[in-house]
């Protein structure tokens, strides 16, 4: 039970390696349950202060265990997926106008600076920037669709140049 | 506009007893057949308003290879299986509370979207995600 409540060094590599070592020994539909159920009180909570370790103890695992089956199963961690979550929501407030403190705070993060570097880290531009600049093809799009479209997705691999490049074809 | 519409819709479940309370019980549709072959199960469900139209549920095993069903039995299970299904109710409000109390898991309550309709969404046992719509 000494597992650290953070990601030690050298943690995406291991996880990386045991995910592929546990291509023979799939995970039981058990752990998938619980790993639903707390991934589904992300998509839900996003906006309370939700963190692994609280998670984690609601399935009687350690923070690092926990943090490992998630990512097997879903390919991120849950702490990026929760950050992730929370920027997508942002970026929706953000383009219907609210200030960056306020979204900031309607999404969950308690600190306005991670928050932007987290933000401009995943969306390629400030918070302030993507405010300030035009969403015409987002905006003409159902919000459960720009959920899926806007999503920002790991390396800068953002699909929202698609979107708003098949919007102007 | 072409006569063609909807006849059969497959869903798969991991516990076709729990899914028949659950769409059933819950929900409110009508059994309309359960036939067992092979160790597999077919469970026929039909919607009073729309009569020949069947939601038909099945274990994950039904007409595929024990591999092909372990695989998609995972991916229903940890919620990234086909869906959502979405239904329509003319009383949003009764339908949730009457899910909710049978114990469903629930994922939004119901609201109304800034697209259009006030709905609100759940898991259905196996994990599939289920959404309901205020009829217009």
């Amino acid at each position: 039970m000494a597992e650290p409540p953070s990601d030690p060094p050298g943690y995406a590599r291991r996880v990386a390696s045991d995910a592929a070592s546990a291509g023979n020994q799939p995970q039981s539909v058990e752990t998938l349950r619980f790993l639903r159920r707390a991934r589904d009180l992300m998509d839900r909570q996003y906006a309370d202060p939700l963190d692994v370790p609280t998670m984690a103890a609601k399935a009687l695992m350690s923070p690092a265990h926990f943090s490992r089956e998630f990512k097997t199963a879903y390919g991120e961690t849950p702490y990026a997926y929760l950050m992730t979550r929370r920027i997508e929501r942002a970026m929706a407030l953000l383009r219907d106008g609210m200030s960056v403190t306020d979204a900031c705070t309607a999404v969950g993060a308690t600190s306005l600076g991670s928050f932007s570097s987290t933000f401009t880290r995943l969306v390629g531009e400030t918070p302030s920037a993507y405010r300030a600049r035009p969403h015409e093809a987002v905006e003409a799009m159902p919000s459960c669709m720009a959920m899926v479209l806007t999503r920002p997705m790991p390396f800068g691999l953002s699909r929202i140049g698609e979107a708003s490049a098949s919007a102007a074809s | 506009m072409t006569d063609i519409s909807l006849s059969y819709s497959p869903l798969t479940v991991d516990d076709v007893d729990a899914a028949i309370q659950f769409y059933r019980d819950a929900l409110g549709l009508e059994l309309v057949n359960d036939v067992a072959s092979d160790g597999h199960r077919w469970v026929s469900l039909g919607f009073s308003g729309q009569p020949g139209l069947m939601l038909v549920l099945s274990d994950p095993g039904a007409g595929r290879s024990p591999e092909d069903g372990e695989a998609l039995q995972r991916l229903v299970v940890k919620g990234s299986g086909p869906g959502p299904i979405v239904f329509n109710t003319t009383d949003l409000d009764a339908t949730f509370e009457r899910v909710r109390a049978a114990g469903a898991e629930v994922l939004q309550e119901p609201k109304v979207q800034p697209w259009g309709p006030r709905d609100c969404a759940f898991r259905d046992p196996s994990g599939n995600h289920i959404r309901i719509n205020q009829a217009a």
